[in-house]
């Protein structure tokens, strides 16, 4: 009796093929881990890929010290639930300097998230990194390979990438040099929660809506997560109906105002909505046209 | 663009009621395609038309996309919709694609994965990427240029890699002025051409991407025209991925699962077939057999599980099975081999080199393979077949090659997955090529072997020795022929049959014809390797004193050999002493320039690193060297 899979059937058989080859394959691979919605499905289909095994490799969150409470619990749970040994890296320097998005603009980003990336890399030797990033996200991501190589320096050539044949992924490398591998390249974001849907995959509440301090600022609703959140002279936080499609640190991260209180319809207001879901981070937009492209030259995932 | 709007996203359905919209949306099909073609024919465009009528453009990336039309765009004040697709700032700075883009979108009925492909022949592996996952091309024309070279490359390549549904779209009707004739001309002329590679069926369809004729609804400009228009054609198109369901079943192990002492799992992607409880397999290419109990997962155990997914398996026996081992049906298992004729498409600045090793993935298999003198390479605007000496960047050819282990696989032709390939680097690491196999040569059919009666054994028997390949290498002036030219006096001595290969006497006879290119220092050392081959099995102690720099032509030798009789010494002379011996005067000719590609000083010496002996001449004399490698070889018998 034939079948035919259907496309979720087919985009998970193709994210545990990409992961059992990475684990077969490279040396010491980590998964990236940032307790978003896609590293929630990511590891969910690494707990699926070596069942009754946890995943042969441990979980690292580039902490930036300034994520939303909410996100630090569910990854607390959930690497215990999993089994798997959860790393957390802060780059010493930005720490020492208390580098925070308030003061420091992009600089922020840049010495949490991509030095302190490539710090920890290097730090624990990793040759292999998953990463949860999709095609359908950005215009550069949707030129990059499944297994993208990156030098000694993390750097990538966006130019000059691998040919990339079938199912067949080259994890060959020199001493030094790594590969970020992205096996949820090919979902999209309704795919992703469609997925979260149907396997009931836990997720942090921020996605769904609820009353929550927020203030308004250069167009966006930022959520006052903790006392750091430096107020300006007459700004008041405000309680709103808010959830959040996409989730970073708090202060740089836009809310929108929803009902949304269930994945369904979560799902439904996405689809309905006009804007694209990075729309509601700085992070894209500083730099231009081709910022995307550059950070991630510059060893950003 | 009411009609575009309910093909796409039916609005109405997921405001009104979301859980039967999503449930519609959870049982769509996947189909994955591809645009190619020419240079400029609207590859891009027809993507950008193609998400921006499915609604997947958001009012964000709209506003981008018309500022960014203003100021890169190609269409003057009008939206350059490839400007959604050519995502890298190199792309849009030149107006072309260089590497694949992969879009997302869905109609009621499918959900579409497509990847724009490049039309420059530069970028051919960047297109043969986008290929090799697609389950339907669709090839533009630019109206008015009709069929041109990169058209007839793509179509090959697409037939080459097996793509089934071809959709033939002549683009830019609008600007021939949607002229029936024209059309008519270009999808003759295609036709022939089609028929002549192989391609037997193809939907050929007059469209503008720019201005979305005939892509969403049938347009009012070509009332000649009467097929579907292009997406209904996508949403409708037989996928035959069910096919591989019906073929015999074929797990390539790509992990082993053993969590603890009473599970032991192999997990892998279904290449072919359905398997479940109770079937009987054969693990290859080790031939043993038991029976599958379950088939595991975490959501639970599966009473079947067919080709296109990802399980993990287990055993009635305790029967061996690793990564690479194909897991089968017990009565018909794919063949095992080490020689094959395969197609190759060469994607590499640097050129094929016959006889180099380069690692060969298929499946879950990794294993040396060399690649013979193409037979043929194929000039895709003729179709003409041309002896070639290698295979250059783009070239399709077919040629002969071995693996040093034999492996499981089947024609590309039954499976993709036991019969695509692709070849590595070994010291760049760059995927160099890809193939897909034909068929294998077995031994009767390539080399007669006259059965001899007095084999290697005996030979050896005969000599009172164990036969071996003492191979020295090291940098020019490390001491290689002096020491090798000691041991070999000793071994007289001890009244051992030997023989030494070195430069002197191969390159004036055997060799002769080859200079000091890359390409002809590798084929130097096959030879040597081939020589030193025969002598062993003559019974022979060979010694070859060789700089043989490069590790994968040490490693090339070594797999020639059985199993032991491939020793590699290293002569270990720093670069410093041995340019101060610089006993041929070659290293002041290096560093002056006038010697080119001289190990050490321009081209690169790889040293051993698990070398079998290690001698260091800076230590020991050469006397005591060659004490020492014999000590390390015996007993000699
Ligand atoms: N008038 C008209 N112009 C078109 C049409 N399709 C594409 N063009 C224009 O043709 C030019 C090339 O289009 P692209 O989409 O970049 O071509 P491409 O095939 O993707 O090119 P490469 O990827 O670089 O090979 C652009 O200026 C487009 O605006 C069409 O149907 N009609
Ligand atoms: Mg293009």
């Amino acid at each position: 009796m034939t079948r035919t899979l259907t496309h979720l059937e087919r985009l998970e058989a193709e994210s545990i093929h990409i992961m059992r080859e990475v684990v077969a394959e490279a040396e010491r691979p980590v998964m990236l881990y940032s307790v978003g919605k896609d590293s929630a499905v990511m590891l969910h289909l690494a707990r699926k890929a070596f069942y009754p095994s946890p995943p042969p490799f441990p979980l690292l969150h580039v902490d930036t010290t300034w994520k939303f409470q909410e996100m630090y619990k569910l990854r607390d749970r959930m690497a215990k639930e999993s089994g798997m040994e959860l790393l957390v890296y802060h780059n010493p320097e930005a720490m020492e300097r208390g580098i925070n998005p308030f003061d420091h603009g992009p600089l922020h980003t840049d010495m949490w998230k991509t030095e302190g990336l490539k710090q920890a890399l290097d730090h624990y030797g990793f040759d292999a990194a998953f990463g949860g990033a999709r095609r359908d996200e950005e215009k550069s991501r949707a030129k990059e390979r499944i297994f993208s190589f990156r030098t000694a320096t993390h750097g990538w050539d966006p130019k000059n990438q691998r040919p990339e044949l079938w199912n067949l992924y080259n994890a060959k490398k020199a001493k030094g040099e790594s590969i970020r591998v992205f096996p949820i390249s090919n979902w999209t974001e309704l795919d992703i929660w469609q997925y979260i849907h149907l396997n009931d995959i836990p997720i942090v509440p921020l996605y769904f809506s609820a009353k929550r301090p927020t203030v308004e600022r250069d167009g966006m609703l930022l959520m006052v997560d903790d006392d750091r959140f430096p107020l300006k002279e007459g700004e008041v936080p405000v309680e709103r109906s808010i959830r959040f499609r996409t989730l970073g640190c708090y202060p740089l991260t836009g809310a929108v105002e929803s009902d949304a209180k269930t994945l369904p319809e979560v799902i439904q207001e996405m689809l309905l909505t006009t804007t694209s879901e990075r729309q509601g981070r700085v992070i894209d937009k500083d730099g231009g046209d081709a910022s995307m492209e550059k950070k991630k030259q510059e060893g950003y995932f | 663009m009411s009609d575009a709007e309910t093909i796409y996203k039916t609005d109405a359905l997921i405001a009104e009621d979301i859980d039967s919209y999503l449930d519609q949306h959870q049982h769509k099909s996947l189909l994955r395609f591809i645009t190619c073609g020419s240079v400029d024919d609207g590859k891009s465009t027809l993507i950008g038309r193609l998400l921006y009528d499915s609604k997947m453009i958001f009012e964000d990336q709209l506003e981008a996309l018309q500022a960014d039309s203003k100021k890169v765009g190609t269409q003057g004040q009008e939206i350059d919709f490839a400007l959604l697709v050519d995502g890298l700032a190199a792309e849009r700075e030149q107006g072309i694609t260089i590497d694949v883009a992969y879009r997302f979108f869905a109609t009621e009925k499918r959900k579409f994965i497509v990847a724009d492909c490049p039309g420059h022949e530069q970028y051919t592996r960047n297109m043969f990427t986008g290929a090799s996952t697609a389950d339907l091309a669709v090839i533009l024309i630019d109206a008015r240029k009709g069929v041109l070279v990169q058209t007839r490359r793509h179509s090959y390549l697409c037939n080459l890699i097996g793509i089934k549904n071809i959709v033939l779209a002549v683009n830019k009707m609008d600007l021939i002025d949607y002229d029936q004739a024209k059309y008519d001309a270009i999808v003759a002329d295609y036709a022939a051409f089609a028929a002549e590679i192989g391609i037997k069926d193809f939907t050929a369809m007059p469209i503008s991407g720019f201005k979305g004729d005939n892509i969403t609804t049938n347009s009012a400009n070509t009332p000649w025209y009467t097929g579907k228009p292009l997406i209904e054609h996508l949403e409708t198109v037989e996928l035959d991925n069910t096919a591989d369901q019906s073929k015999p079943f074929r797990l390539p192990v790509q992990w082993v699962n053993r969590p603890n002492l009473d599970f032991r799992g192999f997990s892998g992607l279904i290449a072919t077939g359905s398997v479940k409880p109770g079937d009987a397999i054969r693990v290859l290419p080790s031939g043993k057999t038991s029976t599958v109990t379950k088939v595991v997962t975490l959501d639970g155990d599966l009473d079947e599980a067919v080709a296109g997914q990802s399980v993990t398996v287990c055993f009635a026996d305790e029967v061996d099975c690793s990564r690479g081992n194909v897991i089968a049906t017990a009565d018909a298992p794919p063949e095992v081999s080490d020689q094959f004729e395969a197609t190759l498409v060469w994607m590499d600045d640097d050129a094929l080199h016959v006889g180099r090793s380069y690692w060969l993935k298929l499946g879950t298999q990794m294993v040396s393979a060399t690649v013979q003198q193409p037979k043929y390479t194929v000039n895709v605007n003729t179709m003409e077949h041309l002896a070639a000496k290698t295979l250059e960047l783009n070239a399709i050819g077919v040629a002969e090659l071995a693996t040093d282990k034999p492996i499981v696989f089947e024609p590309y032709a039954e499976s993709r997955t036991l019969g695509g390939f692709i070849l590595i680097d070994k010291i760049s690491n760059r995927t160099v090529g890809a193939g897909m196999l034909h068929f294998s040569l077995r031994r009767a059919q390539n080399v007669h072997w006259q059965a001899t009666d007095i084999g290697r054994e005996v030979h050896a028997n005969l000599k009172n020795q164990k036969p071996r390949v003492l191979w020295f290498t090291g940098l020019s002036g490390s001491g290689k022929s002096t020491i090798a030219n000691e041991v070999e006096k000793q071994l007289n001595l001890m009244n051992r049959h030997t023989f030494l290969l070195d430069g002197d006497n191969v390159r004036h006879g055997l060799n002769k014809d080859l200079g000091f290119t890359e390409a002809d220092r590798i084929e130097n050392i096959r030879r040597v390797g081939e020589v030193a081959k025969l002598m062993t099995d003559a019974g022979l102690i060979v010694l070859t004193a060789f700089i043989s720099p490069f590790r994968a032509e040490r490693d090339m030798v070594r797999a020639m050999l059985p199993e032991g009789e491939f020793i590699e010494i290293f002569v270990d002379t720093p670069l410093e002493v041995a340019e101060a011996r610089d006993v041929k005067g070659l290293y002041k000719k290096a560093r002056s320039g006038a010697l080119k590609n001289f190990t050490g000083i321009d081209s690169p010496y790889e040293a051993p690193i698990n070398p079998e002996i290690r001698v260091n001449t800076v230590e020991m004399t050469p006397v005591e060297a060659a004490e020492h490698i014999i000590r390390a070889i015996l007993p000699l018998k």
